[in-house]
């Protein structure tokens, strides 16, 4: 597979504009760059080819199987890319007058709405780029709250040992320090809670169903802890596909959240972006949300900056285009569609752990929500083969691997998200593809740490990678 | 409505297989205090085209003007046809962060061509994969600069608000102090810069161009920085740079900027994509996903994720950055963009939005009672006009006639910008309106 820059020509073009009859103006030397740019020289036909190209060996949602755990892969409908690209939509600029925008407002104003009936939020700010993005805001939030009281204490965010790596990263952004607590039988240890906390505590954070697929049934008497010791209860909604419709992060006693957009709402990733991580909060601290936030008024919608607003996050009022999406799919969906939505996506990851686990052990083997955890250690030590191992195996039968070595707790874990748009026999077929790799691992039948065979690219060396990087394409 | 495949019969079979009875059973963990008792209030679900068609009547509410002279950090560009149907393939669309590199070579290649050009336009060493736009970009180079003896930022007063709004956050939540250099005559005063570093200043951040539109002496703004051992962050309109001078020419240490310009449409602001780029030395502090070649078992040349261990999912509280997901398919179409535009195109679409420029400032100005509200600053392809009516009424005028003016920055002053997107017919209409304003 060849880079642009070895597909270039001299002299090739695939774009010109109009001619214009103004002589060109030139900028005095002290301004003017001292060398043209070495970008790539192709014709029309030869940019859609090599890109095509790369499509081809880019493995996506529409391709296949794409169980990564963690990451809500579901299929994204093609009306979403429909609505995204109503010119009203595309093509108004951020610094309209507001009479003119209307209609965007109105869209973000409905999603705003929908989304805080969904979590059992009062406010919803919907401006954060990414679920990362939305828990580093959630803690500005908590941050501003305790200061605004004038309780400069709190400087401790407790995050359990399974949470995403986001977690604990978002909140040393913010000057806090991360007590990590341990977990007991998949779930938040109550005493080790009880221990951590203190008047020092700022908050908590948590996802719910956690990181093992696992809803913490302790979980009202967790954010009571909390709360009693003056702390305040972050949720993140990384995996709000579970449980919508069913349990919502304020009646389980959280004061903010973050939402994946690109997760629970279907907005695609991209490849790993854009996405949209909007913000909600319970009243008291919806002064302190991101600027803006949309406001309805007798049908008229506007920009607000709330009272005591943290202040911008990023540039302009958000991801505007992956919101019409998250919109248009939760417009089709309605509120039965959310919660059927939730219901198959719990039912089709307990149906493909049932059919797992007489050969891989869940990390937990009771009831799990929308994702499940193996551990492959037994595997591990008696056959040679890794968790690494089987997923990459998985690429040579068209599927996706599943989410590999997290949560860091469980040993040789795998993670599988099937999402509920995936149908039985899909399912079926990745049970017996699983039980097939099993055998080949068992039996020696092929060695397994050589695996894939058959994609076109085999494991690529990531140490050399990184002990001598080399970052960018060298002209020659 | 829903987009689920498996029918009620086929889930009832499934739940069979599980030993359970009904969907709730699946439940059991919820405690009864934590359960949603009633229905969620949401609409009713409907059919896609329902759906569809909903959304079309709020978009037409939506004025789409034929014309626009506004810029101030989003900007109308025109877009080859091939971008946004390469950018729509599905393998780009639908596919996540490309942890599997043996069957996610494409979307990595295009990283890594991102990144070549983002170092080529900037004159910089390395770039990272992106991030979230071009004010979150500014934000987390003056996180690289930080340590616990330098957490003082000086920040000029000529660069776009949106930009200084979101640094003031992110240093907040940082504990670090953002302390603003003067504006004079419409750029960052050399002077005052000068008095204001010291040994606590972790680093300067200017744009060029800046907000009004004009270049900056970023080379003297560097200089002096340098000379108190303080790192230059350089904010840039990435379209300037096909004949402006380079931050890397110019000797700034991070260059940052917002890629919406390259091939993005305005999308009401969002999403865009922020890049960063730095001189070796700090490439190891760059947050993100960054993209490396290698190769594979059989020796082919392959691409993947490195230099991870800055990132959150390996340090965890250590890492400097929260930052997971980035705007990989936004980045992507600035690659394909500027591909497809090409040296010379790329070249030919600068200089056309830097005439233009030129020549509407000009024509403007010569009515009566117009003025370059800085006539001694070069400017590229926004600038800044003194105006004898107030700047609303003037667009006023102007919005009957399906143009979007100037943005206003005080009752008679509006910053003007011209792109490729804007003719030479269009730059007549606007000063023949603006005589008729006068009248």
């Amino acid at each position: 597979m060849n880079l642009i820059y070895e597909e270039s020509h001299a002299g090739h073009r695939c774009t010109r504009f109009a001619k214009i009859a103004a002589p060109a103006y030139q900028l005095p030397e002290k301004f003017r760059r001292q060398s043209g740019t070495n970008l790539p020289e192709v014709s029309e036909v030869e940019l859609v080819r090599h890109y095509t190209e790369y499509s081809k060996q880019t493995f996506g949602v529409d391709s296949g199987f794409y169980p990564l755990g963690s990451c809500t892969m579901k299929y994204n409908p093609k009306v979403n890319e429909e609505t995204a690209a109503l010119e009203g939509f595309t093509d108004i600029h951020p610094l309209q007058p507001e009479s003119t925008v209307q209609g965007a407002l109105h869209v973000m104003h409905t999603l705003r709405t929908d989304l805080c009936e969904l979590t059992g939020m009062d406010e919803m700010g919907l401006t954060p780029a990414a679920g990362a993005h939305g828990e580093f805001t959630g803690l500005c939030l908590i941050k501003a709250y305790h200061e605004h009281r004038g309780d400069t204490r709190r400087k401790k965010i407790i995050i359990p040992d399974s949470a995403h790596g986001t977690n604990p990263a978002s909140a040393h952004m913010n000057g806090f320090e991360v007590v990590s607590i341990p977990s007991k039988d998949g779930v938040v240890d109550l005493d080790a809670l009880a221990a951590a906390l203190d008047d020092t505590t700022a908050g908590l954070m948590l996802t719910n169903p956690n990181t093992l697929g696992l809803y913490d049934s302790g979980i009202l008497e967790i954010t009571e802890k909390v709360h009693q010791a003056g702390g305040l209860c972050y949720y993140d909604g990384a995996n709000l596909n579970a449980i919508m419709g069913i349990s919502r992060p304020g009646d389980m006693g959280f004061d903010c959240v973050h939402l994946n957009l690109h997760k629970t709402f279907s907005t695609p990733h991209g490849g790993g972006g854009p996405g949209a991580g909007a913000i909600g909060c319970k009243a008291f601290l919806a002064q302190y949300l991101p600027e803006p936030v949309v406001a309805e008024k007798d049908g008229v919608y506007t920009l607000t900056r709330p009272e005591h607003s943290i202040g911008k996050v990023r540039g302009f009022w958000g991801s505007f285009n992956v919101m019409v999406r998250a919109l248009t799919y939760l417009s089709v969906l309605g509120a039965e569609g959310a919660k059927k939505t939730s219901e198959n996506a719990v039912l089709n990851a307990n149906y493909l752990m049932h059919l797992l686990k007489d050969v891989y052990q869940p990390a937990y083997d009771r009831t799990c929500m929308h994702e499940f955890v193996l551990s492959l250690e037994k595997l591990k030590e008696e056959s040679g083969v890794s968790a690494m191992d089987v997923a990459k195996r998985m690429i040579d039968y068209e599927m996706h691997p599943p989410t590999m070595y997290f949560p860091m707790i469980v040993h040789e874990a795998l993670m599988f998200e099937p999402t509920e748009t995936e149908s039985r026999a899909t399912l079926d077929h990745a049970g017996e593809v699983l039980h097939e790799i099993y055998d080949e691992a068992v039996n020696h039948d092929l060695d397994l740490s050589k695996a894939p065979y058959m994609s076109e690219y085999s494991r690529p060396d990531e140490v050399t990678a990184a002990r001598h990087p080399i970052l960018k394409y060298e002209h020659h | 409505m829903d987009y689920i495949v498996n029918t009620d019969q086929e889930q009832q079979e499934m739940l069979a297989a599980l030993g359970l009875s009904s969907l709730e059973d699946l439940y059991k963990d919820v405690p009864e205090g934590a359960k949603l008792k009633r229905k969620l209030n949401l609409p009713e679900g409907v059919s896609e085209f329902e759906a569809y068609d909903a959304l079309k009547s709020l978009a037409l509410q939506d004025k789409v003007y034929p014309v626009i002279f506004r810029g101030a950090g989003c900007y109308r560009h025109r877009i080859p046809a091939a971008v946004r149907a390469i950018t729509s393939l599905p393998g780009f669309v639908t596919a996540y962060t490309p942890y599997q590199a043996e069957i996610s070579q494409g979307i990595l290649a295009g990283m890594f061509e991102f990144q070549t050009m983002i170092a080529d336009l900037t004159g910089m060493d390395v770039a990272n994969a992106s991030v979230y736009d071009g004010c979150e970009a500014a934000a987390e180079a003056m996180i690289m600069c930080l340590d616990p003896r330098h957490m003082r930022m000086l920040v000029s007063a000529a660069i776009n608000p949106e930009v200084l709004k979101v640094l003031k956050t992110y240093a907040h939540s940082q504990g670090a102090e953002l302390v603003m250099i003067p504006v004079r005559d419409g750029v960052t005063d050399l002077a005052a810069l000068n008095d204001l570093l010291d040994d606590a200043t972790a680093c300067v951040y200017s744009e060029n161009p800046n907000y009004y539109g004009n270049l900056e002496d970023v080379r003297a703004l560097a200089a002096a920085a340098h000379a108190k051992n303080v790192k230059v962050i350089t904010g840039v309109n990435p379209t300037t740079l096909a004949l402006a001078r380079t931050p890397g020419e110019c000797g700034s240490d991070i260059a940052v900027g917002d890629g919406q310009s390259l091939g993005l449409d305005l999308n009401f602001g969002g999403p865009t994509t922020g890049f960063m780029a730095t001189r070796t030395a700090l490439m190891r502090k760059l947050p993100g996903r960054i993209v490396g070649q290698t190769a594979d078992r059989n020796g082919s040349r392959c691409f993947v994720l490195t230099l991870q261990a800055r990132e959150q999912h390996i340090r965890r509280e250590k890492a400097s950055s929260s930052i997971c997901s980035n705007q990989a398919l936004c980045a992507f179409r600035n690659t394909v963009y500027l591909a497809a535009l090409g040296k010379e195109g790329f070249r030919e679409m600068s200089e056309q939005c830097l005439t233009l420029a030129h020549l509407a400032a000009a024509k403007i100005t010569a009515l009566l009672g117009y003025s370059l509200a800085y006539p001694q600053q070069e400017f590229f392809l926004e600038f800044a006009v003194k105006t004898p009516v107030p700047v609303s009424r003037i667009n006023e005028v102007l919005d009957a006639h399906g143009i979007l003016g100037g943005l206003e920055l005080a009752e008679k002053e509006m910053l003007v910008c011209v792109t490729e997107a804007n003719s030479e017919a269009q730059i007549e209409t606007l000063v023949n309106l603006l005589k008729e304003v006068q009248a």
